[in-house]
């Protein structure tokens, strides 16, 4: 089994993300990085999915060379190998499922595994755009029945089934009010929500063996991928502050408060 | 005259799931500052009775698309068929509300249509052909004013951001329109519905969510939310943990609401669950620890055991009455 997964790069989802004064975009200064959350999500199911039935997990990142950051921390992590497609500057969704359906169509996987949403756009869209370029069947938001402290979870089981004849994947969903679950025939575009799956820590060997792992470079150039943005970001803003509460002492007071000052009970 | 498309959604059950209501309050805005017409969409096998309810709220047409295919909701058997409708009505904007469904079905829609999408519409700004959309970013910490140069426009819009629309706002016309059917790769096999005799989290008036101080035990929170008619919720440690279902969590990437009143009960306040209730109109905290971030955005804190102040709160609440 051939399963590409992503690993964009995105801000530390624990740093304090501050506003520009001139609303041109986020202070970049003292900010770590990290491969989003939803990714490495999705990384982690590979290797499981791979550990299980054989096969390859190709990870793929775009942007400038520091995103080489999060490919080789998805190679420590036990990919295979890696695509870098080289781009600087603004990207919107359309451009990057432009771009990602490129490297799907020369890397021919049978299963991509996408986070649900990156935590910096929080679009999430990549995915579903995918598959539609593709003509491929979607199943977003995968999750598991399991908790994150169960035995299969503590067993790295994939909560992805492959059917016995390798064909199709089931996967279940979580959705409004419940789980579904879906079939797709492979190849398909899953995305990942979080309850999918713990992710593991690059082990020490992990890391070193991950320095002469292969990153293969493309541009969206090479690719023939238009990546002018159709969604231009005209400004930003820090959300307006909520007024400052106060502390009470006991019960009483919290219900009267609640009761003559707010008026909500 | 350019036209709005608001894509109507059934919950499993066969009714309108509510959110459809406060997206089409959102077509209207943007039908306003357009200068555009407001239409409809329903899909589904056969959802006559829903397409009736959504006659009064100001569309000039509400068009239904009935087919068996159409039985059980799948992006793959719902997307060419909105598609194929906002093509034929030559649609400018393609929007729905931002729930499970409303994320995972516009984006194929837009790449379908090559159209360019804004998750999570908070704002429509300005007017005619200088409509921008304010979003959020980074969980929230960052507001976003974003313009789209596709030709058609999707939008995903954030329920609480705007009011339910009123019905009795004239009678719009209910045409009939075959969907569009293609062979799918992806079959329905089964829901699993989280039953619940509780308000469901996002439309209720108030919230009580429980986070890691519940140490599991919510029978505290349950029993309060019972006596004021409220829905639970969880952080994203407590839904993790098997605690609770999934359904439960507020948060950047979970539910988001704006109750009236919300209580956290143990919640810590990671920026991502803050970013799931921020809006709520009056937020109390229960916290054992006064450093918890929670605090910051509560209109009333308590730094106490949770199990100690509930079972207190719902005491002196009942006096009231």
């Amino acid at each position: 089994m051939k399963i590409l997964v992503t690993a964009k790069r995105v801000e530390d989802p624990e740093s304090k993300i501050k506003v520009k004064p001139d609303g041109s975009g986020i202070v970049q200064e003292g900010l770590k990085y990290k491969i989003n959350p939803f990714d490495e999500i999705g990384v982690e199911e590979g290797l499981r999915l791979v550990a299980k039935h054989q096969g390859e997990v190709v990870v793929v990142s775009i942007g400038g060379k520091e995103v080489q950051e999060q490919l080789r921390h998805a190679l420590a992590m036990g990919a295979q190998r890696a695509v870098w497609v080289n781009h600087t500057g603004p990207l919107d969704q359309l451009g990057i499922a432009g771009l990602l359906q490129k490297v799907v169509e020369k890397e021919k996987p049978d299963l991509v595994i996408l986070g649900k949403q990156s935590i910096d756009d929080d679009q999430n869209q990549v995915g579903q755009y995918l598959a539609e370029f593709l003509g491929w069947g979607q199943a977003t938001f995968a999750s598991k029945v399991e908790s994150m402290e169960s035995e299969q979870e503590k067993n790295k089981v994939p909560a992805i089934v492959v059917s016995g004849d390798g064909k199709s994947v089931q996967v279940i969903r979580e959705v409004d009010n419940g789980l579904a679950t879906v079939e797709c025939q492979l190849p398909a575009v899953v995305t990942t929500d979080l309850r999918l799956n713990q992710p593991r820590y690059a082990s020490l060997p992990g890391i070193m063996k991950a320095k002469s792992k292969p990153i293969e470079e493309l541009t969206p150039a090479t690719l023939g991928v238009d990546v002018t943005p159709a969604i231009q970001v005209l400004k930003m803003s820090s959300p307006p502050p909520r007024k400052a509460g106060i502390k009470v002492a006991d019960v009483p007071t919290l219900v009267e408060k609640l009761h003559n000052e707010a008026k909500v009970v | 005259m350019p036209i709005v498309l608001i894509v109507a959604e059934q919950q499993p059950d066969g009714n309108l799931r509510k959110a459809t209501l406060n997206a089409i309050t959102a077509g209207q805005q943007l039908a306003e500052k357009a200068g555009a017409e407001l239409h409809i969409a329903l899909l589904g096998k056969d959802p006559s009775k829903v397409a009736d309810e959504l006659k009064g709220y100001g569309a000039k047409a509400v068009h239904v698309g009935a087919a068996p295919e159409l039985e059980h909701y799948l992006a793959e058997t719902y997307a060419p068929a909105i598609a194929a409708l906002a093509q034929e009505l030559k649609a400018d904007y393609v929007a729905m509300a931002s729930t499970a469904q409303g994320k995972d079905l516009l984006p194929r829609v837009a790449g379908r249509l090559r159209a360019a999408m804004a998750t999570d519409v908070m704002a429509i700004n300005g007017s005619g052909a200088d409509i921008t959309f304010t979003r959020p970013m980074w969980a929230g910490n960052v507001f976003a004013e974003v313009k789209l140069s596709t030709p058609v426009k999707v939008l995903s819009l954030r329920a609480t951001e705007f009011s339910p629309a009123a019905g009795g706002q004239g009678a719009a016309e209910v045409k009939a329109f075959s969907p569009k059917v293609e062979a799918t790769k992806t079959k329905f096999v089964d829901f699993k519905e989280v039953k619940s005799a509780r308000p469901e989290l996002t439309e209720a008036r108030v919230v009580i969510s429980g986070g890691r101080g519940t140490k599991g035990d919510f029978k505290e929170i349950e029993a309060l939310a019972d006596d004021l008619g409220a829905a639970v919720g969880a952080s994203r440690a407590v839904c993790d943990a098997g605690w609770v279902p999934n359904d439960l969590q507020v948060g950047q990437t979970g539910k988001v609401v704006a109750p009236a009143l919300y209580i956290a009960a143990g919640i810590s306040g990671a920026i991502q669950h803050l970013a799931g209730m921020k809006s709520s109109k009056t937020i109390v905290a229960i916290n054992k620890d006064p450093e918890a971030p929670i605090f910051q955005v509560a209109d009333y804190g308590m730094v106490a055991d949770l199990f100690k102040v509930l079972p207190e709160l719902r005491a002196e609440l009942a006096k009231l009455k």
